[in-house]
Formats: C-alpha cells, structure tokens, sequence
C-alpha cells in the first residue's frame, strides 16, 4: 500500500515497522511531528521529556533494558543531550537505539545552522542520512539492524526539507522485535574510568567494522550515467542535485555517512572532469573527500549557508540564473508573525514595555515574538533555559555600578522552565542573586504547536497525569518572594512589576492564563478560567476618538480605519481577553452583549 | 514534465488543507506527487507557502523561483510578495481579500494598492472574491476549496474526482459546503 507521508510521518511509520518498543523526545521544529505520530501506534510506548538530555536516557535505558527505542529531537536539542550520548557511544546498545537529529539549513525556524553530522563524527558512532520519506521510513528500519549488529547508536540525520516534505512510500509490515531478556553487563555499562578505557578499544574496533560496512552497503551507491562529472550527495541534496542536474551528470549518492566509504568515491572519483560535492551546511563529504586527495568542487564553489535548492545548483553549476519576476517593494509590506488574539503574553508585554530600565533576558518560546512592534522586548536571546542564568550573570555585572539602576527581568515559558530554566533558578537563589524572574505559564508548549508538557495535566497520549505546580517548585527552590497573576489583568500586572521592581532580593512572577490555542483543559481549569475565550469585545463608534492607544497592545484583532479614524475589533477572531478594554482611555471598548 | 503549483496566503486560511486534498488527488490519477511546506512561526498570522510538483518523476519538493506554473494568493498581498516564482508563462489565481499584517493594522504604513494591476500586466491573471463567495456560502472557512475548483480547472485537473478526496478529507457535517465550494471554485475561473 502507498501512502503520501511526510518524512516525519514516515520515520514514524519506519519505528513502528522496525519494532520499536519505545520513543521520548522533546518538540522542537521541524522535528516535533515525529513523536506525535509515533503516539498514534500504541505498540509503541511514546513520551514527551521535559527536556532532550531526559529524553535520550529514558531511550538509554530502554535499550539497556533490551527493546528497540528511539529519541528525536531538533538540532540544538542534540546539544542538550549531547552528555549521555557521548557515552553510550562507548557502551554500546541492547535493543538498537536510534537518535533522529532534525537541522535546518537556511534556519527556517531556529537560531543556528549546526550541521549535527559531525556530532556522529565526534562521538564515533554510525550516521545515515534520508533524502525523502520512502527512504526516511526504509533507512530507520535498517538504521535499527546496524544499530544491534554493530552494537552502536545510529545518528539518523534529517533537514527541515525532508522532515516537512510529502512524498509517497510503500508500506511494510511491523517486525516483531521481542525484548532481549535483561542481563546485568557491568563491564559494557557501567562507565567508570577503568572500563572506559578498555570500552575505547571496542569503539575503535566498531569503527573499523563500520568502514568495511559503508563500502558494502546499498545505501551507498554509484550512479552511472555515462558521463565525465560526477556529483556526490546525501539527504535532500541529492534529490536537489537530480533536479537541477538530471542524467548530465554521474552520482554517488551517500546514505551511510560515518564512517565514509573511503574507496567507492576514491574508485568513481578517478578521471574526472569535475567532482561536485553537494551537501548543505558544512563540507563535511568535501573535506573527508580532500583527505583523500580527491580534487571538488565544494564550498569554494557554492554558499557556506542555506539550502542547496535546485536553483543554487543551476547557478553555481551551469551559471544559469532562473528568469522570474521582481517583486515590487511597493506592493508588500512584511507579515511578521506576532501574538495571537487573546494571546496571555500581550498583556505582560504591554506593561514590561512601559519599564524604561528593564534589561529583558529572553528565551525559546512564543514570547520571543516579543521582539518585534510594537513590544520590541527583548536584549538578549540565547538557548532553552537561559534566560533565567544569562540574567543572574549579567545582573551581577549591572551591579558593580553603585548607581546602576538597570534591572534584569528574565522571561521564559513554562515548557521552557520544565526544560532546563529549574536548574537555572536554582543558580540564582543559590548564588543570591536579585533578578526579576517571570514564568510565563500558558499551561502548554506554544510555539512548537501545542504539546503538552509537565504543567498541562496531560501526556503525549492524551492520558491525565499529575499537574507539576509550578508556584510550589520555585517556593521549594527557595524563592521567597513569589507571586501568581492573571496577565490579562493590566493593573495587577503594573502593580506586580511595580512590587518586584521594589524587591533586592530575587522574585518570581508566575503569569497564569492558558494559550488561545490550548485545546484540552481540565475540568478546574475550566473552573479557574472564567469564561475562557468565549466573550468578545466591541468598539462603541462614537465613543472612539481615534487615539490609536489600544493598538499599543499590538492586537491583529483591531483594525484602525484612516479614513474614518476610528479602531474597530474583527468580532470573528477577538476572544474577550479585554486587554484593549483596559488600554482605551474614553471607555469606548466595550464587551458584546 | 513536472508541474509545479504554488499556494500561499496567511497562517490559519486553510492552504495546508487546500494542497493536502490537491495531493491526494493528484496521487490517485497515478502521478509521483511530493510536497513541501514550511512549518514553526507561520501560524501566528504570517506568511504561508505550500508547494504541490507531479508528473512522472519528481525529485525536488520545492519550486524554484520563476518556475511555478500557477500561484494561488489566499490573500492578495501575498500574491504581489511571491511574485518572483511564477514563470512568465504561468497563471495567477487571487483571492480579492486583504488581511492586515501587524505593520498595517495600525494605520502606520498603508496597504499597498495596486497590486492586481501590477500582477495582470505581466502574466495571466484571474481575481475575485473566495472568502465573500464563502461567507455567501455559509461559512468563511471554505475559502480554501473555492480556490481549490479554480486552481483544479485552471490546470485542466478536471478528470480527477476531487468531490471523492474532499469527502475523505473534512469532516462529515462540512462535507455538503465544501462539495458545493468545490463546485462554485471550478466556475469562477475564466481561463
């Protein structure tokens, strides 16, 4: 049977295929819809971690435990887990382990371009690399049987291009993989110093079993044309390649990417005209083909960063630029994306932006759309969790001054807090410091579409769990300054600010309003939540003297007039949250009856 | 030959869905079909893209820039913002209905104007109003499938049982709207 799949569909498909007994992963674009699709296959027990250095130990775990497991997450998110897998490349699996790092060249949606194919480079274990959603569903099937035969975690590396695109793929059946019976392996698992060293030894085996793989694998192959230049890719690269290029040119195309298959492109490399290496971010086939001798074209030739669309390859391959249409500055203005109606953050931000000596630390979440208008909220944005750590640093510097009067507010979610923002609040009360610490609790994980999270009730299966307080934590942590508000309510926001601003010592503002796209709620947040997005507000005409304070609020829900001079709300997308209610000094805004 | 369709518009008007149906009816007619989208900050009131290529083998799941065969605006300044991807020869389906972004709403920088003018002078082009003609209907929502019939008589996809995919496709009490959307979409272009 064929079905159109996204690649992350099909990865999903392909876990359950290869019998996967268990996933954890933590979101993160373009990556998330793997373990949302795997929650679909109850043969799989499937969950999300707080964060992906937890998400890779539970899949450790499983495997030492003996089942086929699997973690994804996104590139920066391989950082995070980046400890534990460095070491279980040493020990070695039980069951097969899969990690699926998701890149993203040009960054669509992410603050770097790391190019995670060098991670499997640095910690030595096997790496392969999909070029579409047939391959992403077969290749994690194998990726599960080198895994165990060679006894190393395979780094299974996608790009945003492979992750979001459909294409068809022929289905298979699951392979019922029963869990290998436990056995304590104290000289394979347990990583101290002493068996460390002689764990390096089998690495370095591994690794040599492994070269003579890639030269026998069909997932690395020659494409013969017939003719005189030749192109090496892997991933997506290779279907832009056969785009831009077609039969004009001979291929290998790379599916098995570490170790490298040193003589197949030494043996189809010999008597070239030319030799393009395509890949994109970094030349990481280009300079394993140099150690070869092998003369190509690369990064000297094509862009250091982006995607390698087939229209990069037609320019800087055949220096043929496509003809299209400018597009006239005068007829576009930007869309950038902003707060959605009703969104909990709009009145937070509304209040901080009247704080001329707050030094905003951001962090990875919805709120960072804070930086654009008419917030413009935001001096620094790092990784998950920094907010709250790079804050206490730099309010300790601020405070050399004697007179300094700038005071840091650090800002994150409560995905965010959940992630790696606890230890960084342990760091601040610990060291005793004095920053203005705000959990922005939305009651869900915003930004990468909805999943739940410790503090949502719920888990990736729809299952009611235990509700992580989050006041009770940072209580616990030692705060002693702590304080709960609803964000839509302007003036106990102002007077909560004014409050922390007050304080010497360090204060947490937990903002408590769910996300306008929330979709589960539990019966007490119902309760809690009166009448949650179900009012909308209205613009009384006359009452409106076109003062255009509201739109301060930066609201898509209201539409100022030029001709009349007047605001009105589009009734079918305001949801009541009042907070241009509150803004409007003539009282012209008024709830519909 | 590879055909390449274009679809953008606003995050939240229903394009994914709009290519999702067009995908699977492609698929059934026997073509290699893939698909690409761009996910993560479109849906908080950006700019939107989907992109459908079929034909007999497909590779790349992206269009190029000049070479989509037709562009379908949900939104007609989005038409004028991707402008570059059409091929000179191609055709440009709009809906006549602008949405703000955050820099209009507030009245500080205009709309801009002029935009179908600008657009009918260089390649074919057919405008009208979908999101009206979807409220006429009974719901906004279906907006999506009236440029669906357009885009799907525009590329001579007529032979394909659209009517089947879109009953597969949404949920049952929204069936008999999108049929009749559907319908209405095929009559409004004027090819």
């Amino acid at each position: 049977m064929k079905k159109v799949m996204t690649g992350n569909e099909a990865i999903a498909r392909g876990a359950y295929e290869a019998g996967v007994k268990f996933a954890s992963a933590y979101p993160g674009t373009p990556s998330t819809e793997i373990l949302e699709n795997i929650a679909n296959y109850k043969e799989i027990m499937s969950e999300w971690a707080p964060n992906e250095k937890v998400a890779i130990e539970a899949v450790i775990g499983a495997s030492i435990a003996g089942a086929r497991s699997l973690a994804s997450m996104k590139h920066v998110g391989v950082n995070v887990a980046a400890d534990p897998l460095f070491t279980f490349a040493y020990t070695g699996v039980t069951g097969g382990m899969v990690l699926i790092t998701a890149d993203e060249p040009g960054m669509h949606s992410s603050q770097n371009e790391q190019d995670n194919r060098n991670y499997a480079k640095f910690a030595r274990i096997a790496l392969m690399e999909p070029a579409n959603s047939q391959e992403a569903k077969d290749m994690l099937v194998e990726a599960f049987d080198i895994s165990e035969k060679y006894d190393t975690p395979v780094l299974f590396r996608i790009t945003t291009r492979v992750s979001h695109s459909k294409s068809l793929v022929e289905l298979g059946e699951r392979i019922n993989k029963e869990v290998i019976p436990y056995e304590k392996k104290f000289n394979k698992y347990v990583a101290i110093p002493a068996i460390g060293r002689q764990l390096r030894h089998t690495v370095e085996d591994r690794m040599n079993k492994l070269a003579e793989f890639t030269e026998q694998t069909k997932l690395n192959y020659f494409v013969d044309n017939k003719k005189k230049d030749l192109v090496i890719a892997s991933g997506m690269s290779y279907e832009f390649a056969w785009e831009a290029l077609g039969d004009s040119v001979d291929y290998i195309k790379l599916g098995f990417t570490n170790p490298l298959p040193k003589n197949l492109l030494a043996k189809h490399a010999e008597g070239r005209e030319r030799i393009y290496v395509i890949e994109e971010n970094d030349p990481y086939i280009e300079d394993f083909c140099k150690t070869l001798g092998i003369k190509v074209f690369g990064k000297d030739l094509f862009p250091y960063t982006g995607e390698m669309t087939p229209d990069v390859i037609k320019k800087y391959v055949l220096s043929t630029n496509m003809e299209s249409f400018e597009v006239e500055a005068d007829k576009v203005v930007n869309r950038p994306p902003t707060f959605c109606s009703g969104c909990p953050h709009r009145g937070f931000f509304y209040q901080l932006g009247r704080r001329k000596n707050a030094v905003v630390s951001g962090d990875i979440g919805c709120y960072s759309l804070a930086v654009g208008e008419p917030y413009n909220s935001m001096d620094w944005l790092i990784c998950m969790g920094a907010s709250l750590s790079s804050g206490h640093g730099a309010q300790k510097i601020f405070d050399l001054d004697q007179d300094n009067k700038k005071r840091v507010v650090s800002i994150l979610g409560d995905s965010t807090f959940f992630h790696t923002g606890i230890n960084s609040l342990i760091n601040t009360v610990y060291n005793k410091g004095n920053t203005i610490n705000v959990i922005l609790d939305n009651r869900i994980t915003g930004m990468t579409g909805q999943q739940d999270n410790p503090g949502s009730g719920y888990n990736l299966n729809g299952e009611v769990t235990e509700v992580m307080d989050i006041k009770k934590i940072v209580e616990a942590i030692g705060v002693k300054h702590v304080r709960k508000i609803n964000p839509n309510n302007l003036e106990e926001v102002k007077e909560t600010l004014d409050w922390a601003f007050g304080l010497d010592e360090v204060s947490v503002i937990i903002t408590d309003w769910p996300c306008v796209l929330k979709k589960k709620y539990m019966d007490k947040d119902l309760e809690s939540y009166e009448n949650v997005f179900r009012t909308k507000n209205m613009v009384l005409q006359d009452k409106c003297v076109g003062c255009k304070a509201c739109l301060r609020t930066g609201c898509p829900s209201l539409v100022f007039n030029k001709d009349l001079k007047k605001v009105s709300i589009d009734s079918a997308s305001c949801v009541g949250c009042d907070v241009c209610l509150q803004v409007c000094p003539f009282d012209a805004i008024v709830k519909e009856a | 030959m590879t055909k390449s369709i274009k679809l953008v518009g606003v995050g939240g008007q229903g394009t994914i869905l709009a290519a999702k149906v067009l995908c699977q009816g492609l698929i059934e007619a026997g073509y290699d079909v893939k698909m690409s989208e761009i996910h993560g900050m479109s849906q908080r009131g950006g700019s939107v893209s989907s992109e459908v290529r079929y034909g007999k083998k497909v590779y790349s799941p992206v269009i190029e820039k000049g070479n989509a065969d037709i562009l379908v605006a949900f939104e007609l300044m989005e038409a004028a913002r991707y402008m570059d991807y059409i091929k000179p020869e191609g055709v440009v389906i709009i809906n006549n209905h602008k949405i703000n972004s955050m820099v209009t709403l507030n009245g500080k920088v205009p709309y801009p104007t002029g935009i179908y003018e600008s657009i009918s002078e260089k390649v074919k082009t057919t405008m009208f109003n979908a999101s009206e003609l979807a409220v006429e209907l009974g719901n906004p929502k279906v907006a999506n499938i009236i440029l669906l019939g357009s885009l799907v008589k525009a590329m001579e996809l007529t032979d394909i049982d659209f009517e089947k995919i879109i009953r597969e496709s949404v949920k049952e009490k929204f069936v008999d709207i999108n049929v009749k959307a559907f319908k209405l979409g095929l009559n409004q272009y004027q090819g």
